[in-house]
């Protein structure tokens, strides 16, 4: 994403561009001079960059969103700085350039703050200890997991202090017979997963960012991912949470029972908030039982019917080992097999309409098999799919799953792509994508794979470069059809800073009200991950 | 011609391998188990001859406890045509395998005889030589690539070898093991699945074949390879000296 920088008429506006809006254009060519404009990575996808802000550059799902950096928010000074030191040490505070751009930059490399000041806390007490200062001092924090948000929500949006969780990473306990984990926010994924692993555990959660996304920041973006099929969302496996208050108070909420109906349970607030009501600092997680059979098909259907057909009967038939019911299109396969290294059509003769990977995880294999075969046996005598396969070893299994979780990378090497995360009733789902394409016509192509299981769909539009009139064709058209199929604008990303002013499509004014007012009643002076989530007209201090 | 394949049921390639506590094997209770990759790759190798025309049959073979008749069904999914289980203890030595594939070539008498190069489980390499010695045939280990002439009876091997590739020429009826680059070997689908069902999988046991499993080995320990020492971040010049000088004695 490019940031423009005003200067000198607007101090510290930010304009956040896919393509100029309507607004600014006339503006664009004589302020010629006086634009800054920064080299992002991204444009060198093959795009030419060029002075004007009308060239092709790197898109995001939004239009432009004007927002100005909040005059009541005080700028670092060498009193803060010494703060820091005194309660972190020298460790703890990063000002180093190279640190602080990467963690100044999202992962998708859309976005990009200006934050010159990294805290990296490594007790509770140190959190609250920063946040409390911050409060006093009315400075603006963000704070920062893995960063692998896809929602711009995890880097500043201006010069916020970034608070690092990464450095609070201890697993303080693991108890076999509750199969509780209780452990710090900073803890990576892939490693909770490792280390359940050699207990004869798993984790509930499972997604491609495993490898660098934080326990921490998964509980704060209430993160979806491939297993929630199976073990439902966080709000149900995470028992309980330590969060630090904007004004330093430490909640301790850090229960590992399974029941407790005393009082309003607050965590859940806190779940999915984004960073913006408290900051996480340790969660205790109910964690599943090792399973050893996992089998994974990947079937192909003549038409979305037979796919939920499908989904009806797996639910029926096993739907007590079912764990991922994953969909593709046509479109989508095409994509994968064109640009992705190492990627085997599992039916090479021919191509299909629709694609539907299903997994089943249980403790007998045979029993499992038995019930897969009985299954898909009597899915191919109903014509409910033209043709399957079967994966015989974890190899064949990784393949199939390879095909479908490799799709977000094809679409990057194929051009611009302009992606929606959407909730939408199943039977609807894919006449959104037949709209789409109608509407689209040969302008560009249209790719829809996700979540059937979960009804969330991730359509994608590929472009070979971005262009202002195919995004003026899908923006607001696909969040009003959501809207009025009522349906989520953003199933499992969140809303970050890219929907931050887009919740009005999914949630009644009356609700939105009420989160400004519990937002305003936690963090009254906003410092907690400002500009985003909630639409900034309703946070402004009176 | 029949060609005969010959496939073992091991842990699966892509699980992490504990050994049991007391130290007598590998843990394989509750552990996911599959069709040898090499062994994969022999049997596609198989369907592919069958699929040129110069074979009329192939037959999957396996010795084990009855566990293996479900990596034979796999087999018969991916295209064999019939199966044959011998029905025996796990882990036996290849010289016992071996001569029980002899006693199953006297019955069967193919053309061919396809083996993966070795097992994943213990990495022996030497089923298909030894198999190859008691029939007194030819043999073409480390296949990367197999061409067979029907007429000639002759069947032209490429060998991945240390040195590079070796092409040998083997009369038929000949044994071939098989390489990695052989070939990508196809998924099972469906209704190749279904079709495995009502295939036939004759069983035979030791007795049945003259076979006694005398053994000369003993397994008395398995452990687990010394862990490497994670790497220390001096913090000067002179402490590296200091360890290089007196910790690892390189200088």
């Amino acid at each position: 994403m490019r940031r423009i920088m005003v200067t000198p008429h607007k101090q510290g506006c930010r304009y956040y561009f896919n393509q100029p809006s309507v607004l600014i254009k006339p503006y664009i060519g004589n302020f010629q001079q006086a634009f800054q404009t920064f080299k992002h990575p991204s444009v060198s996808l093959g795009m030419h960059q060029r002075n004007r802000c009308r060239s092709q550059y790197r898109c995001f799902a939004s239009q432009a969103t004007i927002i100005q950096r909040r005059s009541d928010f005080s700028t670092i000074s060498s009193e803060d700085l010494s703060y820091f030191k005194n309660i972190l040490g020298e460790r703890g505070v990063v000002q180093d350039e190279e640190t602080l751009d990467a963690v100044n930059t999202d992962w998708m490399r859309k976005y990009k703050g200006t934050s010159k000041l990294m805290l990296q806390p490594r007790t509770a007490e140190e959190v609250s200890q920063i946040l409390k200062y911050c409060n006093s001092r009315s400075l603006a924090v963000v704070p920062q997991g893995g960063n692998t948000g896809l929602v711009g929500g995890s880097v500043p949006a201006f010069d916020e202090v970034i608070v690092s969780l990464s450095h609070m990473s201890k697993i303080i306990s693991f108890d076999k017979v509750s199969s509780v984990l209780v452990c710090e926010a900073g803890c990576i994924l892939e490693n909770l997963i490792t280390f359940l692993d050699n207990q004869g555990f798993i984790m509930p959660l499972d997604l491609g960012a495993k490898g660098s996304c934080q326990i921490g920041g998964n509980v704060s973006t209430n993160a979806g991912g491939l297993r929630l099929l199976r073990y439902g969302s966080l709000h149900g496996s995470v028992l309980g949470l330590e969060v630090v208050l904007a004004n330093g108070t430490v909640l301790d909420m850090l229960s590992t029972l399974r029941k407790d109906n005393t009082g309003y349970d607050l965590k859940h607030l806190f779940i999915g908030s984004e960073g913006s009501l408290g900051i996480v600092t340790k969660v205790s997680i109910l964690t599943p039982p090792k399973l050893s059979s996992v089998n994974v098909c990947f079937l192909a259907c003549k038409d979305y019917e037979s796919c939920l057909k499908l989904l009806l009967e797996a639910r029926r038939k096993v739907g007590e080992i079912l764990s991922a019911f994953e969909f593709l299109d046509h479109d989508a396969m095409d994509l994968v097999l064109k640009h992705l290294e190492g990627v085997r059509n599992p039916f090479p003769s021919s191509m299909h309409n629709f694609y539907v990977l299903i997994e089943t995880m249980g403790s007998n294999e045979s029993y499992d098999r038995e019930k897969l075969d009985a299954f898909l046996l009597h899915s191919m005598e109903n014509d409910l799919m033209s043709d399957g396969v079967v994966a015989q070893d974890i190899t064949q299994a990784s393949s199939c799953w390879h095909i479908r979780e490799g799709i977000p990378e094809a679409l990057m090497k194929a051009g611009g792509v302009y992606k929606y995360d959407l909730s939408i009733p199943v039977e609807k789902m894919y006449d959104l994508v037949e709209e789409m394409r109608v509407r689209l016509d040969a302008s560009a192509k249209v790719v829809a794979y996700g979540h059937l299981g979960d009804g969330n769909l991730h359509l994608n539009i590929s472009t070979p470069q971005y262009d202002d009139n195919i995004l003026a064709q899908i923006e607001p058209f696909v969040y009003e059809w959501t809207s009025k199929h009522k349906g989520s604008i953003s199933a499992e990303h969140g809303l970050g800073l890219m929907k931050a002013n887009k919740i009005h499509y999914t949630k009644s004014s009356e609700t939105v009200q009420l989160m400004a007012t519990i937002k305003k009643q936690l963090d009254p002076n906003g410092i907690l991950n400002p500009y985003k989530v909630l639409p900034s007209s309703l946070l402004t201090k009176n | 011609m029949k060609i005969m394949v010959a496939i073992k049921r091991v842990v699966d390639y892509a699980v992490k391998i504990r050994v049991k506590p007391d130290k007598s094997g590998v843990e394989t209770k509750n552990v996911k188990m599959s069709m040898n990759p090499f062994c994969e790759i022999a049997l596609e190798e198989a369907l592919r001859v069958k699929e040129l025309g110069l074979a009329s049959e192939v037959v999957a073979v396996s010795v084990g406890p009855s566990q293996f008749t479900e990596t034979l069904r796999t087999g018969l999914a991916m295209g064999a045509d019939r199966a044959i289980h011998v029905e025996a203890p796990e882990n036996i030595y290849p010289i016992t395998i071996a001569k029980i594939l002899k006693a199953l070539v006297d019955v069967e008498k193919p053309g061919l005889l396809f083996l993966g190069k070795q097992a994943i489980d213990n990495d022996q390499n030497q089923t298909g030589q030894m198999v190859a010695g008691l029939l007194k045939w030819p043999q073409g280990t480390f296949a990367s690539k197999v061409v067979l002439d029907k007429e000639k009876q002759v069947a032209t091997v490429d060998r991945e070898v240390d040195g590079g590739i070796e092409t040998l020429c083997l009369n038929l009826p000949a044994v071939i093991t098989t390489d990695l680059r052989l070939n990508q070997p196809r998924y099972a689908t469906l209704p190749n699945i279904m079709k495995a069902k009502s295939k036939p999988i004759k069983k035979f046991t030791l007795q049945d074949l003259n076979i006694e499993i005398k053994s000369d080995l003993e397994v008395v320990e398995v452990t687990e390879p010394p862990k490497r020492k994670s790497g220390v971040i001096v913090s000067s010049v002179d402490e590296l000296i200091d360890k290089l000088k007196n910790e690892a004695r390189v200088i």
